[in-house]
């Protein structure tokens, strides 16, 4: 469970000060999937940068499970947009990194490695090199490493910005599927109005200048979604509401 | 550093699976530009210049190397540079580790670093002579400083280079700083610090032949030296094969030691 209570944060720049977050509330439910969209320099990397411990508010409180967040955590998975494997150590180690960290035994590290490497579909990839794959194995490989230190929450930063639409679609439908067999909180940032929507319990829509939330969308389609849905009329008013909301903001006087 | 550029070239086509161009192999093509060299060698000779012709070289080659000669000023040379080389990266890598990684260390060290490496290690020498004697000492601790200079520098490129995503992907995982330095930072840098060891052996055997030409009492530098007073045309010849090929060798080692342990990064092909 996350609350986030009028947060801000100001960065200086040059004289001035650069208002990413200027009071954001919000509050996600154990294993709930929220999706946040919206312009770039809307503060929405920033507000998971937060939630991840990589950055202090300058103002206001964000809680995880009633405590102040103070610093990374294991109870806090995150996956980057640029995928931050360890390019020197195969799948299966770099599955294990959080798992030795945290003083796994080499047995149980091993098993509980492999269950997440088969969960994302890479076991005949668990001793290649990160260089021989491709960005969207690269990135499945980062999920079963967030995956395998058990947060209960998992922070995801742009995961499939990088990767081409086909591969984009096909990562959002095995996404999902590893998230209904394994439940987590789940925080995740796009700029992509339909994977916003594909994805999500609720979409958190973002604006710019000062950085806030402008609207917070239900998406009441059930689970498993799939090609269909996405097809489905439903979908697409949800998608065209999120689109307006996102794309047709009014600027603060 | 000249070994070391033309490494850089020849590295690409050594990529297994950069094997485009089928026919003739690479090592023929090696092999016949080293027997064009010679024969460019034995032409200039035969032309009239004060050359020594290749079969007169390898037959000092064959008298050094049968009194035992060359095998003691390689011995000597090998010696000088292998603990001046080894004792300068083993006092760089750490110092690198330590600049790149606190702030106030990298202030302090930082503009003593960049200041002597202006200074040619050879132009330490003759101060190095007089405080340290005409010895081993002086020259080792010229070759420790051409290493540890090239290496110090490397080191700390490499540390600073990390890309923070790494770190914090790192620290998401609940690494905490000693765990974040080994697991992450040191293998990170690794390919830096064996660049920089290379530079560093490459710039130290040069040093160190230097250094044998002004003051010392056997080696291959001190060799060609003392055949300058005689005339000795072949003897220099010979040094400079021996320096050549040495270096070669070593960097080649290097080379070898860089790609096995550094195998896991993209690189172009």
């Amino acid at each position: 469970m996350i609350s986030v209570q009028n947060v801000r944060k100001v960065f200086p720049m040059g004289g001035a000060e650069f208002v990413a977050l200027g009071g954001v509330d919000l509050s996600v439910a154990e294993n709930e999937f929220v999706t946040i969209v919206g312009p770039s320099g809307c503060g929405k990397t920033t507000l998971l940068n937060i939630l991840a411990g990589l950055e202090t508010p300058t103002g206001g409180t964000a809680l995880v499970d009633g405590t102040k967040i103070n610093g990374p955590g294991p109870d806090r998975g995150v996956i980057f947009q640029q995928y931050a494997l360890f390019p020197w150590l195969t799948v299966r180690k770099n599955v294990e990194f959080g798992l030795r960290t945290a003083g796994v035994g080499r047995v149980e590290r091993r098993s509980r490695a492999q269950h997440f490497i088969d969960l994302v579909g890479l076991h005949d990839f668990a001793d290649a090199l990160p260089r021989t794959l491709s960005g969207g194995m690269k990135q499945r490989c980062a999920i079963a490493r967030a995956y395998a230190v058990n947060p209960s929450i998992l922070l995801m930063d742009e995961p499939f910005g990088a990767v081409d639409a086909l591969t984009r679609v096909r990562l959002q439908e095995q996404l999902l599927q590893t998230w209904s067999q394994e439940k987590r909180t789940v925080v995740f940032i796009t700029h992509d109005v339909d994977e916003a929507v594909f994805l999500a319990n609720r979409v958190v829509v973002m604006a710019a200048r000062p950085g806030r939330i402008v609207e917070i969308v239900d998406v009441d389609l059930p689970y498993p979604r799939n090609e269909e849905l996405r097809l489905s009329p439903a979908f697409t008013a949800l998608r065209n509401r999120v689109w307006s909301a996102v794309y047709h903001q009014e600027p603060v006087a | 550093m000249t070994l070391v550029q033309a490494d850089a070239a020849t590295a690409t086509s050594d990529v297994p699976t950069g094997r485009r161009r089928r026919g003739v192999p690479k090592w023929v093509w090696n092999l016949l530009s080293l027997i064009l060299g010679i024969g460019v060698w034995w032409g200039i000779s035969l032309g009239g210049y004060d050359v020594p012709d290749p079969p007169t070289v390898a037959k000092r080659f064959g008298e050094l190397l049968g009194d035992g000669t060359l095998e003691k000023d390689i011995v000597a040379s090998l010696t000088r540079v292998l603990v001046g080389f080894v004792l300068g990266t083993a006092a760089a890598v750490p110092v690198g580790f330590l600049m790149g990684w606190y702030a106030p260390v990298r202030g302090l060290f930082e503009p003593w670093v960049q200041f002597l490496r202006t200074i040619p290690p050879l132009a330490i020498l003759p101060l190095a002579v007089v405080l340290l004697g005409i010895g081993e000492t002086p020259k080792i601790w010229v070759i420790f400083a051409a290493a540890f200079l090239a290496c110090v520098i490397a080191t700390l490129q490499g540390v600073v280079n990390v890309d923070p995503t790494l770190i914090n992907a790192a620290r998401v995982l609940g690494a905490k700083d000693g765990t974040i330095f080994v697991r992450v930072v040191v293998p990170a840098s690794t390919p830096f610090i064996l660049v920089g060891m290379r530079v560093g052996l490459g710039s130290a055997w040069a040093t160190l032949v230097a250094a044998e030409l002004i003051a010392a009492q056997e080696g291959l530098g001190y060799r060609m030296q003392a055949a300058q007073l005689y005339y000795d045309l072949p003897t220099i010849f010979v040094g400079l094969i021996s320096i050549g090929v040495l270096g070669l060798l070593m960097d080649r080692g290097l080379l070898y030691a860089e790609r096995r342990l550094t195998s896991w990064q993209e690189r172009r092909q």
